[in-house]
């Protein structure tokens, strides 16, 4: 395991105290993103993005399955994350630990429940068939804030994706059915100050974590609070403010690089 | 001021024979034939072929000074972390206290700091390192930045002469572990400074006239403040 | 399954290549922050990325060998890389890959140099296209320099095959699926010596050989790939 030098934390506690971060950000500032679409071409869609150095690539494959008994005439979507050793040297092999299903529930979350991807347009034949939607998504680079990174490169990748109905004989091909995403922002604290888009030195020195998932409105659509540490409820409230102002930057990034 | 271009290698090339040349670091010989091991630079030093390398571990040699960071407090010793491919063996008696047994967590704990001096290299590549030496103690403040181990010579220069230049100018303390770490305090913007101007260091580790070009700089800008 | 495609026609493979032609290459290393070595590959339409860390000590400690170092490959399919989408994790197949690249890896580095220790390469497949256990060995041998790790070579891999009776070098997706034989391997370029060898299919011994000695050949135009993309890197970054 890599060890964090305790005064690694008081510096960096030192510097936010002067209203500094380590590589001159503002608190409420994200490191400079990066959107590439359809890098995969085996898949129904993909992305690549970075966020500073962090580097996440999600990759969309569908296929025709039964739907569940309780909606019947809904497609289903599944999200995998995987923290491969490839992305950092405390990442181990097998499988999914307790970080990568909190991750990949986070961003399956932030997805299904502000249905994201539509599914009731996704059904082939009542009780049947129905379109099943993978979205499954590799870490290569890791340096602080997998939860915007992964939810990021996921929306990225479903906007792009074309269902293969050709494929599988059932219809001509479309664009995947889509509504207007929401967009996840993580804030971390340490020492009492409050600061977005964490790097893996101040994720690694922080007490408490929270994702602010807001739509187009500017309304919550999903939350996730880590860690043992806490939040006052002005921190919170202020936390969704930042979280507003900067999903909204994301999203017409996003929307740039899917091409609308 | 030379400019020309300092030869990479990588391994597997071929480099001189051993007819007429020696074969020294980051080499290998086969059938009288000398060969890089490494992605370095070619350094031809008098008979000695040598490849200095660029990236890699650091490989630990007794008598290193090294900057460690305390991973596990054992009941009579730590485990260090000195960026070597092998956590090292600090032993409750090569530290200047006396430290009771099962004891060792109220004097050294998991992300503490120390310089600390290589005692032991063995066969197998264990470990041991000491603070029973001149300058050897916990860290406290400040921060610690790393670089390739590789590389440490040139951000020392020949006989501290980089690294005294840095201190003149930016008025900070710093202290270069051969293990690729460097310890830096002072104020904000000298140590700033300091982990630029080493940035620039690594970056442009073979060029020729370095110091000469640091020392031009450190000079501008501090002249400006 | 047999196909109607014709294979191999008026010298020409179905993608134009002619029999001796190897697919499209271009490494580039150096390309992740947190791995101590890296190199990203694309090989016909295979997309591959290496990481290697370590040398470290070995976890758990009974695989520590007292002597020499243990070298780790883990190949890795990503969940989108092929037509069917693939269960996320290792199966028999990518258990085979990872052992027969390690010991082919570990041929070319000065293991003993690092008693106790383990080298970590991770190999992920973001695309697949025929042919990925040498797309993957190839970029682990770039990603091993790039780390720094001491080497007596640079290991490099091609596939040999036939198709409709034709020896060719480097099979492409359909000819891997509807070919007659597949013979990838691995070398050590400056010595010669084959470090990895599969085969599978119906060849004679004539074919054998032919087809061999074509995957020899294209090993050594590989590794050439290779060596420039290392010291291009390195001679912009540090040289100039």
């Amino acid at each position: 395991m890599t060890i964090t030098p305790s005064i690694k934390r008081e510096y960096l506690a030192k510097l936010a105290g002067q209203g500094k971060r380590e590589d001159d950000r503002g608190f409420d500032e994200f490191r400079p993103i990066t959107i590439e679409t359809n890098v995969i071409s085996k898949a129904e869609g993909s992305a690549r993005v970075k966020i500073g150095n962090t580097q996440v690539v999600a990759g969309i494959k569908m296929s025709v399955g039964e739907p569940y008994s309780d909606s019947p005439e809904s497609g289903v979507m599944v999200t995998a994350a995987e923290l491969i050793p490839l992305a950092s040297p405390d990442f181990e092999a097998g499988p999914p630990r307790e970080k990568a299903i909190e991750l990949s529930r986070v961003v399956d979350r932030g997805i299904r429940e502000s249905e994201v991807i539509e599914l009731d347009k996704l059904c082939i034949e009542p009780k049947e068939k129905v379109w099943v939607v993978f979205i499954d998504i590799h870490i290569i680079d890791y340096d602080g804030n997998l939860f915007d990174a992964a939810s990021l490169a996921a929306l990225a990748a479903l906007m792009t994706t074309t269902v293969p109905a050709n494929n599988f004989e059932v219809g001509d091909d479309y664009p995947l059915p889509i509504k207007e995403p929401p967009v996840s922002c993580t804030s971390v604290k340490f020492n009492g100050n409050v600061v977005i888009d964490p790097s893996l030195d101040e994720e690694e020195t922080a007490e408490a974590r929270l994702t602010v998932a807001t739509d187009q409105n500017g309304d919550i659509r999903a939350m996730q609070k880590g860690l043992n540490g806490s939040f006052t409820v002005d921190e919170i409230k202020k936390v969704i403010n930042t979280s507003i102002d900067n999903g909204k930057k994301i999203r017409e990034q996003l929307y740039k690089s899917v091409g609308k | 001021m030379t400019d020309e271009k300092r030869e990479i290698v990588i391994p597997s090339q071929l480099l001189g024979e051993t007819k007429d040349k020696r074969a020294g670091d980051g080499t290998f010989v086969e059938d009288g034939k000398i060969y890089s091991s490494l992605l370095g630079v070619l350094n031809i030093r008098q008979q000695f072929i040598n490849v200095v390398p660029l990236k890699g571990r650091y490989e630990p040699s007794e008598r290193d000074f090294v900057i460690g960071i305390v991973d596990i407090p054992m009941s009579s010793s730590w485990l260090v972390d000195i960026n070597a491919p092998y956590p090292a063996l600090l032993h409750v008696n090569e530290v200047p206290w006396d430290v009771e047994f099962g004891e060792t967590e109220k004097y050294l704990n998991n992300g503490d700091c120390i310089m600390a001096k290589v005692l032991q290299v063995d066969q197998e590549k264990k470990l041991q390192i000491t603070l029973n030496d001149r300058n050897l103690y916990k860290i406290k403040g400040g921060l610690l930045i790393d670089v390739e181990p590789s590389k440490v010579p040139r951000i020392i220069g020949k006989k501290g002469s980089m690294i005294s230049l840095l201190k003149q100018y930016t008025k900070c303390r710093i202290f270069v572990g051969q293990n690729g770490r460097v310890w830096i305090d002072g104020d904000e913007q000298g140590i700033k400074k300091v982990i630029d101007t080493i940035k620039q260091i690594e970056r442009e580790s073979l060029s020729y006239g370095l110091t000469s070009k640091i020392e031009e700089m450190l000079k501008k800008e501090f002249k400006d403040v | 399954m047999k196909s109607d495609i014709k294979l191999f026609e008026n010298g020409k493979r179905l993608d134009g290549r002619k029999p001796d032609e190897l697919r499209n290459i271009k490494i580039e290393t150096g390309v992740l922050h947190r791995a101590e070595g890296s190199c990203y590959l694309e090989w016909g339409g295979n997309k591959v990325i290496v990481a290697v860390y370590g040398p470290r000590e070995a976890i758990p400690r009974h695989t520590q060998n007292p002597l020499r170092a243990i070298v780790n490959a883990r190949y890795n399919m990503a969940a989108f890389s092929v037509d069917d989408r693939k269960r996320p994790g290792p199966d028999r197949r990518s258990r085979e890959i990872s052992k027969v690249i390690s010991e082919a890896l570990g041929h070319a580095i000065f293991l003993e140099r690092f008693p106790r220790a383990s080298i970590d390469v991770n190999i992920e497949v973001l695309e697949a296209e025929a042919g990925t256990r040498c797309a993957g060995l190839t970029a682990a041998g770039v990603a091993l320099v790039d780390a720094g790790i001491p080497m007596r070579d640079i290991p490099v891999a091609c596939a040999a095959g036939k198709i409709e009776g034709q020896v060719v070098l480097d099979l492409g997706k359909e000819e891997d699926n509807f070919g007659s034989a597949d013979l990838p391997i691995a070398i050590s370029p400056r010595t010669g010596e084959i470090l990895l060898l599969q085969m599978d299919g119906h060849m004679t011994g004539d074919e054998f050989n032919t087809a061999l000695d074509m995957a020899i050949k294209g090993c050594h135009t590989v590794s050439e790939i290779q060596k420039k993309a290392i010291t291009e890197k390195y001679q912009k970054t540090e040289g100039d």
